[in-house]
């Protein structure tokens, strides 16, 4: 008896003191959720401080802001199933279509309506040696000599893996005058020589790093960096190839969800802050390459000049590199057929 | 009819423990279930029969389920073994092996993966060993089947241990006392007892092996083809956003495991009829 009216009173203590707990903390804070790929867990946990203290001095507003990372496709499905999402940042533009296409959460347009693609940073793909690079790996052609094994992860579940196959596509066709059947040849001829296909990035970069398979590791270039300088002195170098392509990872807004929420304009300025020279420097600082010229200049020395080609120029966009190389009986497929 | 087998409920609550089970079954495991088979109606027969037969598909079936056999044999020999020692014998240790035998349940899968995938690889521990004998441990079919013995590894021992434990000593003696040798004993009075948990042990395992995916993906290499598990082959379906695909494959599965389950069922079934005849 003593112990249920222990209960009875402890609950009731409980539950008031979190109406009063309620009560006290409003003005609630506002959050957005940015769902996000993986490798850019760091990058967002730095700008979203800094556009926190920023929106606080220009508002007096408090914003929190949630991060989800995964790999890009699977984050994409969750927010077209439903998941909260006020902006999206992820690794390709053809997860930002598919949302949509699949959800109506995203206008068709939605590529045109931010500055540069909609990708406020850049990347490109690059190459990862062992230290003192032994096999002399110095291009795109050193990754089809025999006995070289090249480490990359699988391009038909890792969306960041699709711009290393591209970008080695390009390259051959470059090489060979645009000739479709030798860029195939070369493709063919570097995925015969990689020996583990790993689903994700991290799962190759473990690979090659933690299980020291593979001579060259093919990798986004802030990957690339983030190994070198975790890894420390010694152990890794980073080659740049001449010819690359370059990798934009696309933002956008969820206008389904943030009408509904009503985080329009917050969420709208998280993007543009993007772009902007602090939201630059940030990116800057985690190795993807700025747009903005003022904030390119200064970290000059840190991205070597690249020959850089893109998506647009050379494949007619993701729709397009997407169902000829990567859906199911496309190029990648083929491949692996004989 | 009806009255009389109402009546032989001793217990209250029939009615309302059995509405919240079929509530409970329903809401987890059959309304999911049905969405994969309406996600897949999608598609019309010939598309269905397209996916799931293409070659890839079908190599991915393949490699998939004899992993799965092969392992979930595995467990049962030496889960077998296992849970004979733990039940039969008493050591200095026993309590910490014991412990040991749980430790796939509550490992996470990936992590599973990528320590088995640290020690088999060319350069680890025992995959070097192997490797100066020409056989590929990890990236290969091989790595496979030892990452689905690990998750599948306790399975065995758990449903065995307590029946093992249960097995009066009187049997024997009474096997002995009538002229049985030990391995007649062993063989004709202990063994079929340990019969019907042995083939539940090898389902579960079995069927756990099916569905794995976290640990896998890092030891197998999935080379396409080649060691390409079928859940891998639904993630790349999903990739594409292809989700009638995706569940085509996995309807095949499904129906696959349900067709295994019910033989390994039907095979308890006769086994336990059998002891019971005799």
């Amino acid at each position: 008896m003593i112990l249920k009216n222990f209960l009875l009173l402890s609950t009731a203590v409980i539950l008031g003191t979190s109406f009063i707990g309620t009560a006290l903390a409003a003005p609630k804070a506002i959050t957005l959720l940015n769902v996000s790929y993986d490798p850019t867990r760091e990058l967002y946990e730095d700008f979203n401080t800094v556009f926190a203290k920023y929106w606080k001095e220009k508002t007096g507003e408090t914003v929190k802001i949630n991060q989800s990372h995964g790999g890009s496709g699977k984050q994409a499905r969750a927010v077209i199933d439903g998941l909260d999402a006020d902006v999206v940042t992820l690794a390709l533009a053809y997860d930002i279509d598919a949302i949509a296409e699949k959800s109506n959460f995203i206008p068709k347009n939605w590529q045109a309506r931010l500055p540069n693609n909609s990708s406020p940073y850049t990347s490109t793909i690059v190459f990862l040696v062992r230290w003192g690079n032994p096999k002399n790996i110095k291009d795109w052609d050193d990754l089809i000599k025999p006995g070289i094994s090249v480490i990359t992860p699988n391009p038909k579940t890792s969306g960041g893996a699709r711009w290393n196959y591209l970008a080695a596509w390009g390259y051959a066709l470059k090489r060979w005058n645009n000739d479709e059947n030798k860029a195939k040849e070369f493709v063919t001829a570097l995925y015969k020589n990689v020996p583990v296909l790993d689903s994700g990035a991290r799962g190759s970069m473990t690979t090659f790093v933690e299980r020291g398979i593979g001579d060259v590791l093919v990798s986004w270039e802030n990957e690339a960096f983030l190994a070198v300088n975790e890894l420390g002195q010694g152990k890794l170098e980073i080659v740049i190839p001449a010819v690359s392509i370059l990798a934009e990872p696309p933002v956008a807004l969820v206008e389904g969800n943030v009408d509904r929420r009503g985080t329009r304009k917050i969420a709208e300025a998280y993007l543009q802050y993007l772009y902007c020279e602090q939201g630059q420097e940030v990116a800057a600082k985690h190795y993807y390459r700025p747009r903005l010229e003022s904030v390119t200049k200064k970290y000059a020395d840190k991205f070597p000049k690249v020959n850089l080609f893109t998506i647009d120029e050379i494949f007619g966009g993701w729709q397009k590199a997407q169902k000829t190389h990567f859906a199911d009986h496309g190029i990648f497929d083929q491949i692996y057929q004989n | 009819m009806f009255l009389s087998q109402h009546k032989q409920h001793t217990l209250p609550g029939f009615h309302l423990s059995l509405g919240y089970t079929i509530f409970y079954l329903s809401l987890m495991v059959l309304i999911p279930l049905s969405m994969l088979f309406i996600k897949t109606a999608a598609l019309s027969f010939k598309e269905f029969l397209g996916i799931v037969t293409a070659p890839r598909t079908l190599a991915a079936y393949r490699l998939s389920f004899e992993t799965s056999l092969i392992s979930a044999s595995i467990n049962a020999i030496f889960g077998f073994l296992v849970a004979w020692v733990l039940a039969r014998y008493s050591f200095p240790g026993k309590k910490i092996i014991d412990a040991l035998v749980d430790f796939p349940f509550a490992l996470p899968t990936a992590v599973a993966g990528i320590a088995l995938t640290a020690i088999y690889s060319p350069h680890g521990w025992v995959g070097q060993y192997l490797a100066q004998m020409g056989i590929k441990g990890a990236f290969s079919p091989l790595g496979i089947v030892i990452a689905l013995t690990f998750i599948g590894l306790p399975f065995v021992i758990r449903t065995l241990e307590p029946v093992l434990q249960d097995i009066d000593p009187e049997i024997e003696e009474a096997a002995a006392c009538l002229g049985a040798n030990r391995w007649q004993s062993f063989a004709k009075v202990i063994f079929p007892i340990l019969l019907p948990p042995l083939l539940t042990g090898f389902t579960l395992s079995f069927a756990r092996a099916v569905g794995e995916y976290g640990s896998v993906i890092f030891i197998a290499g999935n080379m396409p083809g080649k060691t390409e598990i079928a859940p891998l082959l639904i993630m790349t379906k999903l990739e594409q956003y292809d989700y009638s695909g995706a569940t085509a494959i996995a309807v095949v599965m499904l129906l696959v495991s349900f067709l295994i389950l019910g033989i390994s069922n039907f095979l308890q079934w006769l086994t336990a009829k059998r002891i019971g005849m005799n």
